[in-house]
């Protein structure tokens, strides 16, 4: 068997100033799989996430996604960007439009559907994050959990292969964690391909097939959540479980 | 006083002129120094090493100088390099040219008043460049700068008198030259006062209009609100707000 490899990041470097922040880094998503990445504050996680759409640009090593090398990919990044999908530790609703308009704004915009067309999918996108009655609201009148199930919608507007996640509920209070990690949980075990920085071990276990773990801009582990869970992980990862399980 | 003659001022035809003229050198102004700020504010934000200068010089000297030495430099200097232009012209130029320097300020904290994650957010649904400015910043950065731009709307309907100096023939120049031909000083200045207070007020009324129009949620419920219901007040979702 082939084993299809829709994501395939191969010894990338990144650099701020003096400071690596991503040394090495080599991982592969496949196709429908969902890979949750923990790891310290600062130890790279988000700079990972935002080269993958080209957000932030590697020094070296190569990324490939659906079989395309997209590294130096600067002109047409728009283009990826449109078939991968993020969601914000801060949600980062656009503040003028309402629940709906947020979800509508990028097929309008960007795909050229028609109002009314794209009215029907942000409905039906609401309803699937569990606000449909939320739609006229605009974002300084929802809940963060709200927001977050509004952002996560008007990503999928976008119909992406791929979902970033970068920390989406370290903003929420504990109460509203539940629902946003449902509605991610449920994208998962749908299919949808999905790399999610979190902290929440819980999530882990329900929706991953894999975690890794990151330290210093290195990837020290990389591990199927069988062999995670079972036990069977490197040191330095124990530890930091230990840490954000105690 | 003679209310009477005050009211034959208010609709002689060179009070009207006057004043057509004063809020044509306001609008015409305004409107080019709201595109130079524009320029200016998209060069600072473009971070270049000779962006940063050039916008530095120029607000430097706008900023530095009063608009009254502008004008009269632009009306008595361009000449002696050979480039004639009419009163009217160096009129909006000088104040078109220092309004610029202003707006650029304005529209600068209205751009920087935009969080980056807005912008970031923008990029990842896979917008380029300039579709993000158009759909996520300039619309929330419009709001922001409405209201100082309405008062430099006033502000310039006021500096436009500074330009009689040149002898554009604006609202404050035809006061003054009626009154002393009649030496009804108060009577003419009572008429183009009531044109500038009218201007002023119009300007304020239609500033409000267009900050209601700009902010989505009071534009939403207005929308879905019948227009009957709105003006009868009779509607339930327009009392709560
Ligand atoms: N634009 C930037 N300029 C300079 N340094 C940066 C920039 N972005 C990130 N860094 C640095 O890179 C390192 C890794 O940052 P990153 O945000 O990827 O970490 P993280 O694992 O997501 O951390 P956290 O859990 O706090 O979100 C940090 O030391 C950070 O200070
Ligand atoms: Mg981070």
């Amino acid at each position: 068997m082939v084993v299809e490899h829709f994501l395939e990041i191969v010894g990338i470097n990144k650099s701020f100033g003096s400071v690596q922040v991503l040394k090495t880094c080599s991982m592969t998503v496949a196709a429908k799989e969902t890979v949750v990445v923990i790891g310290p504050s600062g130890s790279g996680k988000s700079t990972l996430l935002r080269s993958i759409n080209l957000l932030e640009p590697v020094d070296s090593g190569d990324i490939f996604f659906a079989g395309e090398n997209i590294t130096r990919e600067r002109k047409k990044a728009h283009l990826l960007r449109q078939q991968i999908g993020m969601v914000f530790q801060n949600f980062e609703l656009f503040a003028h439009l309402s629940a709906v308009e947020n979800v509508m704004l990028a097929p309008m915009k960007i795909l050229g559907v028609s109002s009314a067309d794209a009215h029907d999918i942000a409905v039906d996108l609401l309803r699937k994050v569990q606000i449909p009655e939320k739609a006229d609201a605009f974002p300084d009148e929802l809940s963060g959990g709200q927001q977050q199930r509004v952002a996560i919608a008007r990503a999928l507007a976008m119909r992406p292969k791929l979902m970033l996640y970068d920390e989406p509920t370290s903003a929420l209070d504990p109460e509203m964690i539940r629902e946003v990690l449902d509605v991610m949980a449920e994208l998962s075990a749908e299919g949808m391909t999905s790399i999610v920085v979190t902290h929440e071990m819980g999530f882990a276990r329900r929706a991953a097939d894999r975690i890794v773990f990151m330290e210093q801009g290195e990837i020290i582990e990389s591990a199927s959540s069988d062999q995670f869970f079972g036990g069977t992980v490197n040191d330095r990862a124990r530890r930091f479980l230990d840490q954000i399980l105690h | 006083m003679s209310i009477e003659l005050v009211l034959h001022y208010l609709v002689s035809s060179s009070f009207i002129h006057g004043a057509g003229m004063t809020l044509l050198l306001t609008v015409t102004s305004l409107f080019f120094g709201v595109m130079i700020g524009l320029v200016l504010a998209l060069i600072q934000e473009s971070r270049t090493r000779t962006g940063q200068v050039v916008t530095f010089f120029y607000l430097w000297l706008f900023r530095g100088t009063p608009v009254l030495f502008q004008v009269i430099f632009i009306y008595n200097v361009l000449p002696s390099f050979g480039i004639k232009l009419s009163a009217f012209v160096c009129a909006v130029l000088a104040l078109s040219l220092n309004e610029g320097a202003y707006m650029a300020e304005i529209l600068r904290s209205g751009l920087q008043a935009v969080k980056k994650g807005q912008r970031t957010a923008g990029l990842a649904l896979g917008m380029t460049g300039s579709q993000m400015m158009r759909y996520v910043v300039v619309p929330q950065a419009a709001r922001i700068v409405l209201p100082p731009i309405g008062n430099q709307m006033i502000g310039m309907l006021k500096l436009s008198a500074l330009v009689s100096v040149i002898a554009v023939e604006e609202l404050l120049l035809v006061a003054n030259q009626t009154a002393s031909a009649d030496f009804r000083y108060f009577e003419a200045l009572t008429a183009a006062g009531i044109y500038y207070l009218a201007m002023t007020t119009a300007f304020m009324g239609l500033q409000i209009l267009i900050e209601t129009a700009l902010d989505p949620k009071k534009r939403q419920r207005m929308r879905r609100v019948p227009l009957t219901e709105r003006m009868l007040g009779t509607s339930k979702s327009f009392a709560v707000r």
